[in-house]
């Protein structure tokens, strides 16, 4: 970095704002919305007159939002949770050994992914009906998985073909079981990758509106992208605009303390020093 | 401790390729075997089926005298450490190190205490708390050799432990890993592709080509008493000299002149009837400076030569000429020649050069004649057919 030039500097620090600028514009213009009083909220300008928390003591009023809150973090996290089991297990395979129909069900991980929710939701919502999944939680961390386990497989198993098979054979050799050597060597080896398709899988279950609008019926599993949609004003003339504001910021606020956690982990080289070269 | 035995053992992969080849060895008790050859001769393989890592297709290993052809490398209670040290880069040294008692469910303060014991051993001390990410090449290999002895296993396993080391640290380490060995007394195989290392470090070394054992013995044994052909150009550096002969009875004609054979050379040839063709094997140290040679003399043969060039090595001179011959046509040494690098180096290696060993003291001048004496007691003759020592047909 030494050999660039002022010029360079200055040129790259004027592009990067403007890169941020434009990313976080929107952001901010939610932001200042959630804090503008109602009865301000059209005026237009970009910072409020008055600064207000009305809109997020509105939005907590009653318990639709909390619901919709606990709901979102639980099925998120679940579904996380076992995509990343499930996925790591399922690339590990992959990355390691050769058997027959290896490629097919790569293959069908892609179509699976490729496949537009839009176009299965239909019949998901009757199935849900018929087996009893509609409006519970589980009627939604399955849709989620589908389409989350293909990529944290494609993502788990490159990360997983980065690590030197020595270093398993070493852990066997040293005592451990294969599922010992997976556990202790491998997955904390593949620590970055499965914190990225954790990221991933997370914020895809958090952002869902389709299933979550469609598969549900009450406060019981109806996330916050689904909530949102449910909100009224205080009066019929009202739109609500400030108290959606002010939930989008809420929700945003989960996904931003995951990626701050987890973007410490997601550091490269986390192999280095295990073999020579 | 116990003695590894490798029963007519083969491993055969699934296209059908045998990387080994009915390979019977007898490792003792407390012994130190090296495997050695060229890359692809089947020497890591061999050592892999013997942790466990690869299946043994025929034939059957035995450790402590019983067959673990189907036990897990976890059951067989041995410790290997590999070529790129495989660490585990997300454990300090301390756990690394570690990492096997605590499988085992050894009480902490005692894994403690051993690994302390070992880092005092390998002088690694200071390191135990750093991950291997923070080590050089030479500390992250005594942490491999850290991660091996504190086990105290049945047998170690070292799968060219060395070759990632630069030339000065790759000593130092041999003569560390030699004293470790002959101090624990544990049953030791190391696989090399290295002569040098397998001629100073084993108690007896095994010389692979093609997935077939060619020789097992003593270093010594192998130097001075190579099997065939292939173990002949193997061993020793500069590599022994191969030129066509004729033998008929007790004389020799060699490229550069027709010898008489000294006594030694007479005996292990026996008495062969008629011309036979053969190839023969002059080490460069058979030969020398006649000048420098003084009484020996006449238990040799001089001839004149032109240098086509010299190397001094201060304590020694490589002497290079050329003579006049057929080139020598051998399948091994043909792969022998493809292995070192020569076989690719126009007019090296065949083609008739010969290297002599002469004494520092020598007048040896590039482009000059000199007259040179063989040891013709130090000849070994070939077959030219199937490449077998006479000596030992």
């Amino acid at each position: 970095m030494s050999t660039h030039t002022t010029r360079e500097k200055l040129l790259w620090t004027i592009a990067i704002l403007i890169v941020v600028f434009y990313a976080l514009l929107p952001v901010l213009w939610i932001l200042s919305l959630s804090l503008k009083d109602p009865a301000t909220i059209g005026d237009g300008r970009f910072l409020p007159q008055d600064w207000s928390l009305k809109n997020y003591e509105q939005l907590f009023e009653t318990d639709a939002f909390t619901y919709a809150l606990r709901n979102s973090i639980g099925i998120a996290a679940i579904a996380t949770l076992i995509s990343i089991f499930l996925g790591s297990m399922t690339a590990y395979a992959i990355a390691r050994l050769q058997f027959p129909g290896k490629g097919l069900i790569l293959a069908g991980a892609l179509a699976v992914a490729m496949f537009p929710p839009i176009s299965i939701v239909g019949s998901l919502f009757d199935l849900w009906r018929q087996i009893g999944f509609f409006d519970t939680w589980w009627g939604l961390i399955i849709p989620y998985m589908t389409f989350t386990l293909p990529l944290a497989i494609y993502t788990l198993s490159a990360f997983f073909r980065e690590i030197p098979w020595e270093l398993e054979q070493a852990a066997q050799i040293d005592g451990a079981t294969p599922w010992q050597a997976y556990r202790k060597v491998i997955v904390p080896l593949a620590a970055p990758g499965v914190f990225t398709a954790a990221i991933l899988t997370f914020i895809f279950a958090w952002n869902d509106f389709l299933f979550a609008n469609t598969l549900t019926s009450t406060d019981r599993a109806r996330t916050v992208p689904a909530t949102l949609a449910f909100f009224t004003g205080g009066s019929q003339f009202e739109d609500p605009t400030g108290v959606i504001s002010a939930a989008a910021v809420v929700v945003t606020i989960p996904i931003i303390i995951m990626v701050l956690i987890f973007q410490r982990r997601i550091v490269a080289g986390l192999t280095a020093g295990a073999v020579k070269g | 401790m116990a003695e590894i035995q490798l029963d007519n053992v083969t491993k055969r992969y699934g296209d059908g390729y045998e990387a080994v080849k009915d390979m019977s060895l007898d490792i003792h008790d407390g012994e130190f075997v090296i495997l050695v050859g060229p890359s692809g001769c089947g020497k890591s393989t061999a050592l892999r089926m013997i942790a466990g890592l690869e299946d043994i297709t025929e034939g059957e290993l035995k450790i402590g005298g019983e067959v673990v052809n189907e036990r897990a490398p976890k059951d067989r209670d041995i410790a290997m450490v590999f070529q790129n040290y495989a660490l585990y880069p997300h454990m300090t040294v301390r756990e690394n190190m570690g990492f096997a008692l605590k499988l085992a469910k050894v009480p902490q303060a005692e894994i403690d205490e051993k690994v302390e014991e070992a880092a005092r051993t390998l002088d690694l001390t200071e390191h135990l708390d750093r991950k291997p990410g923070h080590l050089s090449g030479g500390q992250r290999q005594r942490v491999a050799m850290g991660r091996a002895i504190v086990r105290d296993p049945a047998a170690f396993l070292m799968d060219e432990p060395l070759s990632n080391l630069d030339a000065k640290l790759r000593v130092q380490m041999r003569t560390e890993v030699s004293r470790l060995q002959s101090r624990l007394g544990t049953t030791t195989v190391y696989v090399t592709h290295d002569q040098t290392e397998a001629m100073t470090l084993g108690d007896r070394v095994a010389v692979m080509r093609a997935g077939v054992l060619q020789q097992v013995g003593t270093p010594a044994e192998l130097y001075n008493e190579p099997a065939n052909l292939f173990v002949a150009g193997f061993i020793g550096s500069p590599a022994m000299n191969f030129m066509p002969a004729t033998i008929e009875g007790d004389r020799v004609k060699l490229p550069f002149g027709e010898v008489t054979l000294g006594p030694e050379a007479r005996e292990r040839v026996g008495r062969a009837e008629g011309v036979r063709n053969v190839i023969a094997g002059i080490r460069p140290e058979s030969f020398e400076d006649a000048a420098m040679v003084g009484e020996a003399r006449d238990s040799g043969a001089t001839f004149p030569a032109k240098i086509d060039l010299v190397e001094s090595m201060g304590s020694e001179l490589y002497a290079y000429f050329t003579v006049e011959q057929e080139r020598v046509e051998s399948q091994e040494l043909a792969e022998l020649a493809e292995d070192s690098g020569v076989g690719e180096v126009p007019g090296a290696g065949g083609e008739g050069q010969v290297v002599a060993r002469l004494d520092a003291a020598s007048k040896a001048r590039r482009g000059e004649d000199l007259e040179l004496w063989v040891d013709t007691n130090k000849l070994h003759f070939f077959d030219a057919d199937d490449g077998r020592n006479l000596a030992r047909s």
